[in-house]
């Protein structure tokens, strides 16, 4: 076996086993540190597809901004006791369960019998795409307009933060 | 080299992962992580498509998906916190006044 091949399915196992965990620990901190684990690997992914800036980008937002959002708001929050979360197995969960089974089965089914795409390598401009000169060249001429919209969406997500946090009783 | 149906199914994991979270878990922080991983698991499979096609647009599109993650954390969690001054849970059983 290669070495990248090597790399890149233990980088599939780290992912596959710290997003269940995420959803199986009982303590919201440790689910938020599986998670910052989960983007890490999924960074990792993102260099073997030949994808470096994606790769950057992704940790810089995703383990640098948004998990520390999560933390401080975890830390906020300040939730005494964990027992109201002990969460019983009822018959909802069970519905939920078989629902997520079903529907990776499908999926699997999907992708590995119906119609598998068979493509084994890589195409010869990934290494090409995947820089930032390249990258930026695109999102600046070709997809300019839904660049300035994302300035809208920001702004948006800006004042209803603001706007939502803030506290009422000002008047 | 690793197919791109691993990739893909690798997704399709993480994608279930996220939903099972969302289905079964009561604490909504945890219901809103389960929310970045579906998102991550899009992402995932967005790049693996790029890559092995050879088209940047994939790659592009995931910098929007990551546009709408952020701003949609940073909302959801400014209405974590309001709930939760409004009434002191961030259980989703006991969060129920929308409902019916």
């Amino acid at each position: 076996m290669l070495p990248e091949q090597i790399i890149t399915y233990s980088l599939f196992l780290v992912a596959v086993i710290s997003a269940v965990m995420v959803i199986v620990s009982r303590n919201p901190i440790n689910s938020a540190l599986y998670l910052v684990l989960n983007f890490f690997t999924l960074g990792g992914l993102y260099l073997t597809l030949n994808a470096q800036f994606i790769a950057m980008v992704h940790i810089l937002v995703y383990a640098g901004a948004i998990m520390v959002l999560f933390l401080f708001v975890i830390m906020l929050l300040n939730l005494g006791d964990e027992k109201q979360f002990v969460e019983k197995l009822n018959k909802k969960n069970f519905v939920g369960i078989f629902l997520s089974i079903a529907f990776f089965a499908e999926l699997v089914y999907i992708f590995a019998f119906l119609s598998p795409s068979g493509a084994k390598a890589l195409s010869l401009n990934s290494v090409e795409i995947g820089t930032v000169e390249y990258l930026g060249k695109i999102l600046f001429t070709s997809y300019v307009f839904p660049f300035e919209i994302t300035s809208f969406l920001l702004l948006a997500s800006i004042i209803g933060a603001v706007i939502l946090a803030k506290k009422k009783n000002l008047e | 080299m690793i197919p791109l149906d691993y990739y893909l199914i690798l997704s399709a994991f993480l994608f279930t992962t996220g939903m099972l979270g969302v289905l079964i878990r009561r604490n909504v922080i945890v219901v809103f992580m389960s929310i970045e991983l579906m998102l991550n698991a899009v992402n995932l499979s967005l790049v693996a498509f790029s890559s092995f096609i050879g088209n940047p647009a994939g790659q592009i599109l995931v910098f929007f998906v990551m546009t709408v993650a952020a701003a949609e954390a940073a909302v959801g969690l400014a209405i974590i916190i309001s709930l939760f001054r409004n009434k002191l849970t961030i259980n989703i059983n006991e969060i129920n006044i929308l409902k019916w």
